[in-house]
């Protein structure tokens, strides 16, 4: 290890160049998680933004949702992290938010356009600042294996049909083609809240406060029995522990579930892993005695206060809003438009035909869904209620407690959470 | 009872090939099937096509269904064995899928069409690997820069740790000084904490630093392992302490002697530390997740790590990087075996 | 690092030789005390106060409020009574975790050093085979085991084709909890076995040679000369085990989530998922479970200690200088 300073120059240089890291002016960091191929479209839609603007620079940095999801929050609250992050909990985010209404060249175009999930990111409702974009929208809704019912010689329940008829129908498709379970939900609390707001639950009382109430504990104890009885797969919300995230689009594309609870981001997989083994096809919300809905969704683009540079974070925003951009964003991601001009018009999809038409059948869910359902999607602490959803009826699907002690735990997490989010 | 007595006692008992000779070869044989068997299992997996993975009962080998290409068809068509009513059995190629009916064709004489319900209708397959899992992944990144960073760090990342620990280690084996016994206590005592728990505060602390977002935030925060310590320590303690009393006769400095001694006599624990430590730091994540968001400075375990959404999870590419991440710990593993092994035996705990 | 020499030798003038000691230590322990005792020490006032802010001088101090939030319990013995009913759960299932697995992998360990210290074929092959999972990451280790273990997986298969329906090896409680014990033996026996391997090797041979003579049985031999030199290693095995096994987290965290529901939720995620996963990152209360974890961790370590004290004192500790 004797150091001679002519050989060891060179690697200290390099040494030096990584120690410290350049930052170039009028540069942007995007933090971008993909569920499919959304990091690389921004990135081809960055590249052209920089064509058009050579005094900005804007890196893509496609990190692992677990980033997002629990290392972005730590980053922030410590005053680092990204100028703009691709998020999911758009509410729980808030304050972190940078109002970009100065830096848009037409804040009235974002109004008219986004107005639907603008206030989705803001902190409270007299809170009337522009802070990002969706970069799209999501439904929740069931797919159904259609093969199945047709080998099973049952008819697909009409456009009104309830959960309980899909449900019977489901279980005898199950029972006479001899596939193990009839009905799978996702393990979420989000999408529990499509078919709880259809049982007739408001999910915040009069005061405008979260609470557990008699619809959402109508669909608890479906769901509930459903797992009980065996008509659906236990290893879905009883498989893992806490709030962890369990889909069952593999129990789906292996032709073990006749009918499956998730959402409009499943296409793409759909289309491309289940291929021609089976036909799939989405439709719309069953209904309960309230209403036949989901609940919207779906991650967007924030301006986030730490930036250096908010004219240039306002200017990709403004880029990336605008409709020609935003019509071939969702074309490629294959994504529902949040932006109600390109919703208007359509999106070319490219997509099989089978896709197509679960697409439009989505489409065709957004104006139906429950103004409860957005609500509670807009409700910045919605998560307080989500996480517990998922955590407490797994504890009780899988025995650890009865069903009432589970609704009472939730009660109690809620305002746990809350109360803690307060201080 | 010979037998017993060499099973228990860690002798062979001689003569014939006897139980416990059996009970050996029997329990070794189980314990390769039970460490090898899973990671083989994957490695065979990750050459599987998605819609492969998704089978069940799974196939052993990475099978495709058989395409062929039939005249009047642009693209090749898929294989079946069909069941026809008459009960015969034929391959024949599908033209397409209505519902459940399923229009098939024999593609020596593609113009009849056979009808056929799909239950009666199973695949044809074919070894197949699917290589687009590998290529896929390393089509969507630069995955020199992610090896680079982790080559980065964990070289450098060991080359201090073996230094700080070594250094560490002479003193608390080699003088007599007070508050040794209490340092060397303090070092080990942080064995007690899971490196889980105090992400936040470290956070907090490498943020202050302004080490955030720099390869260096991950090397620093790691380099003191009290593992390395323990084990070099308990090592230098069976070097003679005449050898430093002969070398101070010399007039050498301590320096020189820890140089120029104590660190070659201790190359086999040095070799064993240099390999955990290779180890860990390649193995990271929690940690470099935290720190390092830019993907300019991202390691490949974050790299590969982006490819989990929040919604899905995409088994087919996970086991392909699971492949990736395993290959460079499995090829030192491969080559550096019997040094681990009896590195560890003759260093580890004396 | 000849070029250290001469500001080395002239420290060492100024200092004089023992205390020329802390220069050696030195770098160590301010690397330790920066990322380690620093979070420490910080982790100890989060513990106190409330709040979501992340820096300690924003953070509202609480007093004890997080530590009898812990703590607010009916009856300590029925987790369903209490406030944080998760954190009791996953106390109760952490020390039966780390019972069990510890008491299984020792013996395994045992066994497999046994074997591999007869003169069998390929003795140096079989140790690496052992060893091998000890090199894997944690996540690697998890995801190699629920790729087996899926309801889908190779082992389902393997007990389909002998007639037998497929099992939730995961979705079970009774299973998840041995699979992640079946799992955390799997990745770490290696280490352990080899460290006994060490003490097995050590063994004089002659011990056996002059017992054997005089008659003794083979039981009697392996209870009164094998485990007795066996057992300071043996000790550092079953110490160090534990310790790793109160902390067990990663490879668990991917195989089950802790789940199903809370069967396999272990104290280092309850404060990993309290302080991180929630929406609400309550980093107050997680420090405080921390503080209980430390604290118990502690008590293990003054076992260690007086178990090893002896290790310490032994006569080549005694460095002169």
């Amino acid at each position: 290890m004797s150091i001679t300073c002519r050989r060891t120059s060179l690697p200290f240089v390099v040494l030096l160049s990584l120690f410290f890291g350049f930052a170039t002016a009028g540069e942007i960091r995007v933090a971008c998680y993909s569920d499919g191929n959304e990091c690389e479209v921004t990135q081809d839609l960055a590249k052209r933004f920089e064509a058009q603007n050579p005094d900005v620079k804007v890196a893509v940095d496609k990190v692992p949702y677990k980033a997002i999801l629990e290392q972005l929050p730590v980053q922030l609250a410590a005053g680092e992290g990204p100028d703009i992050a691709r998020v999911t909990d758009l509410g729980g985010l808030s304050k972190y938010y940078l109002d970009i209404t100065p830096y848009i060249k037409d804040p009235k175009y974002w109004e008219a356009n986004f107005g639907q999930t603008l206030p989705w990111m803001r902190s409270s409702p007299s809170d009337k600042g522009i802070y990002g974009m969706m970069t799209q929208l999501t439904v929740t809704g069931p797919y159904v294996n259609k093969t199945l019912f047709e080998q099973a010689n049952v008819p697909l329940p009409g456009a009104q049909a309830t959960w309980d008829q899909w449900v019977d129908a489901s279980r005898k498709v199950a029972k006479a083609t001899q596939v193990p379970f009839a009905v799978a939900f996702d393990r979420s609390g989000h999408r529990f809240a499509g078919p709880a707001i259809s049982m007739g639950s408001k999910y915040f009382d009069t005061k405008g406060d979260l609470v557990v109430d008699d619809g959402y504990k109508a669909m608890a104890k479906k769901l509930y029995d459903w797992n009980r009885d065996g008509t659906m797969p236990k290893e879905v919300w009883g498989g893992v522990g806490g709030a962890t995230y369990r889909d069952a689009f593999e129990e789906f594309a292996n032709g073990r579930v006749v009918m499956y609870l998730s959402g409009s981001w499943q296409i793409r997989r759909m289309d491309t892993q289940i291929g021609k083994n089976f036909d799939w096809i989405a439709v719309p919300n069953p209904c309960g005695p309230a209403a036949c809905t989901g609940i919207p969704g779906g991650a967007a683009f924030v301006a986030l206060k730490r930036t250096k540079n908010p004219k240039d974070v306002g200017r990709f925003l403004d880029y990336l809003a605008s409709e020609p951009v935003y019509a071939e964003y969702m074309g490629r991601t294959e994504n529902i438009p949040a932006h109600a001009g390109v919703a208007k018009k359509g999106v070319d999809y490219k997509v099989s035909p089978q896709a197509k038409a679960a697409l439009t059948t989505f489409v065709g869910e957004v104006p139906k869904l429950s103004p409860v359902a957005y609500q509670i999607q807009g409700y910045k602490l919605n998560r307080a209620i989500f996480n517990p959803t998922a955590a407490r009826l797994g504890q009780a699907i899988v025995g650890e407690m009865s069903l009432d002690d589970a609704l009472k735990r939730i009660s109690a997490d809620i305002d746990e959470q809350v109360k803690a989010a307060g201080k | 009872m010979a037998s017993l007595a060499g099973m228990l006692t860690a002798r062979r008992g001689r003569g014939a090939f006897d139980w416990t000779d059996w009970f050996s070869y029997g329990y070794l044989a189980l314990g390769l099937l039970l460490m090898f068997g899973p990671v083989v299992w994957l490695v065979l997996s990750s050459f599987k096509s998605a819609a492969a993975l998704n089978e069940f009962p799974p196939q052993l080998l990475p099978y495709g269904q058989k395409t062929v290409v039939v005249t009047g068809h642009e693209i090749p068509l898929p294989l079946y064995r069909v069941t026809l009513p008459d009960g015969t059995t034929r391959e024949l190629a599908e033209v397409r899928r209505i519902g459940i009916q399923a229009t098939l064709v024999d593609p020596k004489a593609p113009e009849q069409e056979y009808k056929v319900n799909i239950r009666d209708r199973k695949p044809v397959r074919e070894f197949q690997l699917a290589l687009n899992n590998y290529i896929e992944i390393f089509g969507k990144f630069s995955f020199g820069t992610f090896l680079w960073n982790s080559v980065f760090i964990t070289v450098v990342a060991t080359l201090i740790t073996l230094l700080f620990n070594a250094m560490a280690a002479f003193a608390l084996s080699k003088y007599r000084f007070g508050g040794r016994n209490a340092v060397f206590l303090l070092i080990i005592s942080t064995l007690m904490i899971p490196p889980t728990i105090i992400l936040v505060p470290n956070f907090l602390v490498v943020s202050e630093l302004g080490l955030l977002n720099s390869l260096w935030g991950v090397i620093w925060p790691a380099v003191a392992t009290p593992t390395g310590v323990f084990l070099l320590r308990q090592y230098m303690l069976t070097i003679p302490d005449e050898l430093i009393e002969a070398a101070r006769m010399d007039n050498a400095s301590e320096w020189r002697i820890f140089w120029r001694i104590i660190l070659p006599l201790s190359a086999p624990a040095l070799a064993v530390l240099a390999i955990f430590s290779v180890m860990w730091r390649w193995n990271d994540f929690l940690w470099p997740l935290i720190v390092l968001s830019r993907t300019e400075k991202f390691t490949l375990q974050l790299a590969l790590n982006a490819f989990q959404g929040e919604l899905t999870t995409q088994w087919h590419y996970l086991l392909a990087m699971t492949v990736i991440t395993l290959l460079p710990v499995t090829l030192v593993f491969a080559f550096l075996q019997r040094h681990i092994t009896t590195g560890i035996a003759a260093a580890g705990v004396k | 690092m000849n070029a250290l020499d001469p500001p080395m030798r002239a420290l060492q003038r100024v200092l004089g030789v023992p205390r020329i000691a802390w220069m050696f230590v030195g770098p160590n322990l301010a690397i330790l005390g920066l990322f380690t005792f620093l979070p420490i020490v910080i982790n100890f006032y989060f513990a106190f106060t409330g709040g979501v802010q992340l820096y300690p001088s924003e953070r509202p101090f609480t007093g004890t409020e997080n530590l009898s939030t812990l703590f607010d319990c009916g009856s300590y013995l029925d987790p369903a009574t209490c406030r944080k009913d998760l954190f009791w759960r996953s106390i109760y299932n952490t020390g039966e975790f780390a019972l069990l697995q510890v008491a299984l992998m020792v013996a395994l360990a045992l066994v497999t050093a046994l074997v591999l210290n007869r003169k069998i074929l390929g003795r140096g092959f079989f140790r690496g085979v052992f060893f091998y999972p000890v090199l894997l990451s944690p996540v690697v280790v998890a995801l190699i085991w629920k790729w087996v273990l899926q309801r889908e997986g190779v082992l389902n298969a393997v007990l389909a084709s002998a007639g037998s329906s497929p099992v939730g090896w995961l979705s079970d409680a009774n299973w998840a909890f041995f699979w992640c014990v079946f799992v955390s033996i799997w990745a770490h026996m290696g280490f352990y076995t080899l460290i006994l391997l060490a003490g097995l090797q050590a063994i004089p041979a002659d011990l056996y040679e002059a017992a054997e003579m005089d008659g003794t049985s083979p039981w009697r031999r392996f209870s009164r000369i094998t485990l007795p030199l066996l057992m300071p290693n043996l000790i550092v095995v079953l110490v160090l085990g534990l310790i790793r096994a109160v902390q067990i987290f990663d490879e668990v965290f991917v195989l089950t989530g802790g789940g199903p529901g809370s069967a396999t939720t272990f104290i280092v995620q309850f404060i990993y998922q309290t302080g991180f996963a929630e929406s609400i990152h309550q980093y107050g209360l997680a420090a405080a479970a921390s503080l209980v974890l430390a604290l118990s961790l502690l008590v293990l370590t003054l076992v260690q200690l007086r178990i090893t004290r002896k290790n310490l004192d032994s006569p080549a500790g005694r460095g002169d200088g």
